[in-house]
């Protein structure tokens, strides 16, 4: 049997593994998306959609099949090649970060599709390219609105992710490599939202920010900018950028529980097997989900000065502060 | 410089708060009425869609008058009347309607036409589904006006068990042929004629 397997050519498994992954993942962003509507029209006092299938649980295809009708326009004004090309951008950087998220483990490894040495900072680059897709989908719509968003996407994101990567190296420090499944076994004792509270919380903020999500939704704010990035997209076009958002959100959810909360080491039980493992992941991610929706539902969209002022002079000086007593006192008990 | 803790962004008690009522809420029963499935219970004296009564005999209440056309604030009423003949009667008196047309997408639904009427033969019911694809569907003329033989007479203010209620305000009447098995159980008329009954009973 494992004779049979080493036969098989990497790229053969690689591509088997994707095409499963992707699966998997493209129904965890409907279903996600399906429960972010249901959790808030809770909240709202509402019974959220029900109409289609039972409990509404078909209503994910019935949108997609809405938005593969619509028409897909392109302003006069538009730059043709980037302005399609944009919402690729930040479909493929949003789902090429499953690549290398370990969704379980046991002690021989991680099980995910390749596993990178370096994997914080590939998710990291990866979503830094994801940036372009808003920017360049912003500035290629040749109108006011979208430029105006993604005007307001670049400044956020690169004052948000100074700080998130400073939250996250204090993390790096505690576990003294980059992978993804060394820092997972690192917390095998103590998850690091314990020696890390500080860094989780500005991890928690940040991530928001990145996700272009309420409260911090500046880029897409209907009530100022009619829909930011993306007001000139339609159809299909728009339904990638809308899958993207929800896949980065998965994303920063499923990193937040990599990162401080254990990965797939359970609360209480049994460890070491991986199936559990996965549905202790599943459950940290899903409660990160649920905050996400949660604080969706609860706060009001900030001005955006207020968001500059708060990124640059507390989340940044708390980050770097943060860093540097943890630096310290790893350095002092060697 | 003071300042307003309510207002402060970094109040977190505030923060705590506010992500605990809507934790709350999430488990507050929902007041949504399910509309097309479940329906709301109206008014008993709700205006709806009109009908056009007939006598126990079967002959048509509406005698051509056209007061209905009159009183109509919204213009929404058209009566063509004609005469009765011994072999071809509609109505007991000498005139009846030819035609009827009442425009649904005018009428305002005050009910002036019901009061205007002298024999209780235009009533407005608690229907109100009404919607069409087409502007001019909403002409309803006799054919759909006109309640067929077999649907009665329905209750009007002077067929009542005790006559006539000397204080109007306060008793509602209920006024309509379609019977409760026929599909408006959800209106729930039923329940309102019976307790409307016991209340002119007593």
């Amino acid at each position: 049997m494992n004779a049979a397997i080493a036969a098989v050519p990497l790229w053969v498994i690689v591509l088997i593994k994707s095409a499963i992954l992707l699966l998997i993942v493209v129904t965890t962003f409907a279903y996600s998306m399906l429960a972010e509507r249901k959790i808030m029209a809770w909240m709202q006092l509402r019974p959220g959609p029900n109409r289609v299938g039972p409990w509404g649980m078909m209503q994910p295809a019935a949108d997609a099949l809405k938005m593969m009708f619509k028409e897909d326009l392109t302003p006069n004004t538009a730059d043709p090649l980037i302005y399609k090309l944009a919402p690729f951008i930040s479909l493929i950087t949003a789902m090429g970060t499953y690549a290398i998220i370990p969704f379980t483990g046991d002690s021989g490894g991680a099980y995910s599709v390749g596993d990178v040495n370096a994997g914080i900072l590939f998710i990291f680059s990866l979503t830094s390219i994801g940036v372009y897709g808003i920017s360049l989908a912003g500035w290629a719509s040749g109108s006011k609105f979208p430029l105006l968003g993604s005007v307001r996407s670049t400044a956020q994101m690169i004052s948000y992710e100074l700080s998130m990567s400073m939250s996250v190296i204090g993390v790096l420090i505690l576990t003294g490599s980059t992978s993804l499944a060394a820092i997972v076994n690192s917390q095998a004792r103590v998850w690091f939202i314990v020696p890390q509270i500080v860094g989780f919380l500005i991890y928690l903020i940040t991530a928001v920010a990145e996700t272009n999500r309420a409260p911090f939704d500046l880029v897409e704010a209907e009530t100022e900018l009619v829909g930011g990035f993306h007001t000139e997209y339609s159809g299909l076009r728009f339904g990638l950028f809308f899958i993207a958002e929800y896949l980065n959100m998965i994303t920063v959810s499923c990193l937040a529980t990599l990162l401080f909360l254990g990965g797939w080491n359970p609360l209480f039980g049994p460890a070491g097997n991986p199936w559990i493992g996965l549905v202790w992941f599943l459950i940290k991610a899903g409660a990160f989900l649920f905050f996400y929706i949660w604080l969706r539902s609860t706060l009001p969209r900030l001005r955006y000065d207020r968001l500059m002022d708060f990124g640059w002079k507390v989340l940044l000086p708390v980050a770097t502060l943060n860093l540097v007593v943890t630096a310290v006192i790893i350095a002092v008990r060697g | 410089m003071s300042v307003d803790r309510r207002k402060n962004l970094y109040n977190v008690m505030a923060l705590v708060r506010g992500f605990m009522t809507t934790f709350h809420f999430m488990f507050v029963k929902k007041p949504t009425i399910q509309y097309p499935s479940i329906k709301k219970q109206h008014a008993p004296r709700f205006h709806g869609l009109h009908e056009l009564r007939r006598y126990a005999d079967g002959k048509e209440r509406c005698i051509g008058c056209e007061l209905c056309a009159i009183s109509c604030p919204a213009n929404a009423i058209t009566v063509i009347g004609a005469e009765n003949t011994p072999a071809d009667r509609y109505s007991p008196g000498e005139r009846f309607a030819a035609r009827y047309e009442i425009d649904e997408l005018r009428c305002i639904f005050c009910g002036l036409c019901e009061e205007a009427c002298p024999t209780d033969a235009i009533v407005l019911t608690p229907r109100f589904e009404m919607a069409d694809y087409r502007r001019g569907a909403f002409v309803y003329a006799k054919d759909r006006l006109l309640v067929p033989p077999e649907a009665g007479v329905g209750s009007a203010p002077d067929e009542r068990p005790n006559g006539i209620p000397s204080d109007l305000g306060s008793v509602s009447h209920v006024k309509s042929t379609v019977d409760i098995a026929t599909g408006y159980e959800a209106t729930n008329r039923g329940t309102i004629l019976k307790e409307q009954r016991r209340g002119l009973a007593g």
